[in-house]
C-alpha cells in the first residue's frame, strides 16, 4: 500500500482527462497500414542505395508490374482476412481460371470471350464452394481451402494433360476476340519512355474500390464485424454466412481477373503455375497490417505489402545477388513486418 | 424509444404464461410465468443452471416454448428468429454484449442498422447520433472512433443498452449485465436500468445477485432447477427474504454442516454461514404471490 503511495511515476489512470487528444503521429501510427508504409520506405531506400539499376524509371516500372499481379489478388485476400477467413486455393485458382478460359475457347473454337465468361462462372463457383463449405460446416477455412488448393492443383495438371497431352494450354492468340480481350486484360502504354502495363492501373482501381467498400459502405462494416466477432455480428442481424461467401466469391472474381491478365499477356498458361502464390497474397496482406485472427486490416496496406514483395523480388535481381536468397528475404520480411505491426499496435493502443 | 404502453392500460408488453421448454428428454423449464409492462423492471433471479438462459432465449425468439403461451402487447406470438422479436421491439443485450471489440464505437452502435445515404453510409450522422445517444445515457466519450474494446466493461454495457433503446426497443432483456463488473460500474449500469424504466421501457433484468435486483426491480421471479420458486411484487418481499430464497436456505445450512466437519478454518466459515442463515430468517419463508 505504501509503495503505491510513494511512487509518483504511477499516477492513477485519469478517466476524466480525456480531452487531451493523441498526437497526429500516434494517430497515423494507429492506422493498420502504418507499418507497411514505413517498411516500404526503408526497403525502397535500401535498394536505391545498393542496386543502381533500381534507380531508373524503367526498372521501377518492372517492379510495379511484378507488384500488380500480386497486388490484384492481395486486395480481395485482405478483405477475406479482415472477414476472418483464409483462402489457400487462391494461387492455383488463378491458373484454373486461365486454363478454363483458354481450353474452353480452344477446344470448342469459340470466341475467346465465351471462354472468358465460362472462366468467370467457374471462378465464382470455386469461391462459392469454398465459402459455402466454410459457413455450413464451421470447419476452419485454412483446412477447407487447403483441400480445394490440392484438388485444383491436381485438376489443373490432369485435365490439361488429358485434353492437350501437354503441360500447358495451347496458344490462343489466333482465336477470334483475342486482341480485344488482350486490350482489356493485358494492355500497356508508354509514358515518358516508360512502358506501363494496365494491370498496374487496374490494381490501383481495385484497391481504391476495396478501400471505399471497407470504410464507407455498410458492406465494409459487415466485413469488419464478421471477422472481429461473428457471433456478435449475427446477434445484431448481420448476414454472416452471406458476407463470408461473398468474400470468397470476391477472391474468385479477382482470381479470374488475374488469370485473364496472365493468359492474354502470354497467350498460353502452364498448368503447374500459381502454386505458392497464395502465400505471397497472405504475406502481402499481413505485411499490410491484416490480423491473422480477422477484424482488422486495410486494402491499402495489402497493396503496399505487395509493393514491398515486388521491390524485394526485383531488388535482389538488380542488386546482382543470387536469387536463391529470395525466399529467405521474404521470410525475414514477413517476420519483421509482424514484429513491427505488433509493436506499433501495442504502442498505439497504449496511447489511445 | 418512446413507448408508453404500460400498466395503466392493463396490457403487458411481454407476458409468458405457464411456459415449459424441453430439449429432447431434458426439461429445461417447467411452468414459468413472467410479465413485464412499460416502465417496469422484472427481475429474474436464479443460480447457475436455474434456467435463466433458456428463459431469455425464449423471450428473445431464439427458441420457442414447448408448451404455454407467449404474448406481446396482448397478442400471442411465435417467433422464428431474434430478428422477429426485435421487430416487435424486444431487444436482448447478451452477456457478451454483441459488440465487436476491434471496431470503433460508432460502427458497433449502428452495426446491422447502418444509416445509408445513397450507396454509402452517412458517417457524420452516425457519429453524431452515437455521441449524442451515449451522452443521454451519461457517457461522455472523447472519441466515438476509438475501438469499443478500449472502453470499460460498464461503458460497453451502456453502449449496448443505449443502442437497443435507440433502435426502438420497448422491452430490454438484460442478461447478467452486472455479472462481470466491479461495484462502482455495477452501480452505473443499475442507474441506466432505472433510466430505461423512466423512459417507459419494460426491462427484464436477469441476474444472480439479489443486491442488484432488489433496488431496481418491481417484480421478482425466482428460478431454481427450471422451476419457479416464487413470483413476487416488490411490496411482498424484503431484500433479506429475497437473498435468503436465492441462497436456498436449506442448502446453505447443509453447506455449513459440511464445513464444520472440515477443520478449524472451515468451521469458522461455517459459523458465519449459520449466522447468516438465521439472520436471513429462513424457515419462515414468505408465501408465494403471483
Amino acid at each position: 500500500m505504501s509503495e503505491t503511495l510513494t511512487s509518483p511515476k504511477a499516477p492513477p489512470p485519469m478517466m476524466d482527462e480525456r480531452v487531451r487528444g493523441r498526437s497526429t503521429v500516434a494517430r497515423l501510427l494507429a492506422r493498420p497500414e502504418a507499418g507497411a508504409i514505413a517498411g516500404a520506405i526503408v526497403i525502397y531506400v535500401f535498394f536505391f542505395i545498393i542496386a543502381p539499376p533500381f534507380r531508373n524509371a524503367a526498372s521501377f516500372s518492372t517492379v510495379l508490374y511484378v507488384t500488380s499481379t500480386y497486388g490484384l489478388m492481395a486486395t480481395p485476400i485482405a478483405l477475406l482476412m479482415i472477414g476472418g477467413e483464409f483462402d489457400l486455393s487462391a494461387g492455383v485458382a488463378v491458373t484454373s481460371s486461365a486454363l478454363c478460359a483458354s481450353l474452353f475457347s480452344f477446344e470448342f473454337t469459340t470466341n475467346v470471350w465465351v471462354g472468358v465468361l465460362v472462366a468467370l462462372a467457374l471462378s465464382l463457383l470455386i469461391g462459392f464452394i469454398n465459402g459455402w463449405i466454410v459457413v455450413r460446416t464451421g470447419i476452419p477455412s485454412f483446412l477447407v481451402t487447403l483441400g480445394t488448393f490440392f484438388m485444383l492443383q491436381g485438376l489443373n495438371l490432369a485435365l490439361t494433360n488429358t485434353i492437350t497431352n501437354a503441360v500447358a494450354s495451347p496458344d490462343i492468340s489466333t482465336l477470334q476476340g483475342f486482341s480485344s480481350a488482350k486490350d482489356v486484360f493485358a494492355a500497356s502504354f508508354t509514358i515518358g519512355g516508360v512502358n506501363i502495363r494496365t494491370s498496374v492501373l487496374y490494381r490501383i482501381v481495385f484497391c481504391a474500390i476495396a478501400t471505399w467498400i471497407l470504410l464507407r459502405t455498410r458492406m465494409g462494416n459487415w466485413i469488419f464485424s464478421v471477422g472481429g466477432s461473428a457471433p456478435s455480428a449475427r446477434a445484431v442481424g448481420v448476414p454472416v454466412a452471406k458476407v463470408k461467401i461473398g468474400l470468397f466469391m470476391a477472391v474468385g472474381f479477382m482470381a479470374w481477373f488475374t488469370g485473364m491478365h496472365t493468359l492474354f499477356l502470354f497467350n498460353t498458361i502452364q498448368s503447374g503455375q500459381g502454386v505458392g502464390n497464395e502465400f505471397v497474397y497472405i504475406i502481402a496482406a499481413v505485411v499490410g497490417g491484416c490480423l491473422l485472427t480477422g477484424g482488422y486490416g486495410s486494402a491499402v496496406g495489402a497493396a503496399i505489402g505487395a509493393l514491398i514483395f515486388g521491390m524485394v523480388n526485383q531488388g535482389i535481381v538488380y542488386a546482382g545477388w543470387n536469387p536463391d536468397w529470395f525466399t529467405f528475404f521474404v521470410g525475414a520480411l514477413l517476420l519483421g513486418a509482424i514484429l513491427l505491426n505488433t509493436y506499433i499496435r501495442r504502442r498505439a493502443e497504449a496511447s489511445a | 424509444m418512446t413507448s408508453t404502453v404500460d400498466t395503466q392500460t392493463g396490457v403487458s408488453l411481454v407476458k409468458l404464461t405457464n411456459v415449459s421448454k424441453h430439449y429432447g428428454s431434458i426439461i429445461a423449464l417447467t411452468d414459468i410465468s413472467l410479465e413485464v409492462g412499460g416502465g417496469e423492471v422484472t427481475c429474474v433471479l436464479g443460480d447457475n443452471g436455474a434456467g435463466k438462459s433458456t428463459l431469455i432465449k425464449i423471450i428473445a425468439g431464439l427458441h420457442q416454448p414447448s408448451t404455454g403461451t407467449y404474448e406481446v402487447e396482448g397478442t400471442p406470438v411465435s417467433f422464428d428468429s431474434p430478428r422477429e422479436a426485435l421487430e416487435r421491439g424486444i431487444a436482448t443485450v447478451y452477456q457478451d454484449l454483441a459488440v465487436v471489440p476491434l471496431m470503433p464505437v460508432w460502427r458497433n452502435f449502428f452495426l446491422g442498422n447502418e444509416v445509408k445515404k445513397g450507396p454509402l453510409m452517412n458517417i457524420p450522422f452516425m457519429k453524431k447520433t452515437c455521441k449524442a445517444e451515449l451522452l443521454r445515457m451519461g457517457i461522455d466519450l472523447r472519441d466515438v472512433d476509438q475501438p469499443i474494446g478500449t472502453l470499460s466493461g460498464g461503458e460497453r454495457q451502456c453502449v449496448a443498452i443505449s443502442r437497443a433503446v435507440y433502435f426502438g426497443a420497448k422491452v430490454l432483456i438484460l442478461d447478467e449485465p452486472t455479472a462481470a463488473l466491479g461495484v462502482k460500474q455495477s452501480g452505473v449500469v443499475l442507474k441506466y436500468i432505472l433510466q430505461a424504466r423512466e423512459r417507459g421501457l419494460g426491462v427484464v433484468f436477469i441476474t444472480h445477485n439479489p443486491h442488484h435486483a432488489y433496488p431496481v426491480g418491481d417484480r421478482f421471479l425466482l428460478l431454481n432447477r427450471g422451476r419457479s420458486i416464487g413470483n413476487f411484487e416488490k411490496s411482498q418481499i424484503t431484500r433479506d427474504e429475497l437473498t435468503g430464497l436465492m441462497a436456498g436456505g436449506s442448502e446453505l445450512e447443509a453447506l455449513s454442516h459440511e464445513l464444520e466437519g472440515a477443520g478449524a478454518a472451515a468451521a469458522e466459515a461455517a459459523h458465519e454461514l449459520e449466522a447468516d442463515v438465521s439472520e436471513l430468517g429462513i424457515g419462515h419463508q414468505p408465501t408465494s404471490g403471483s
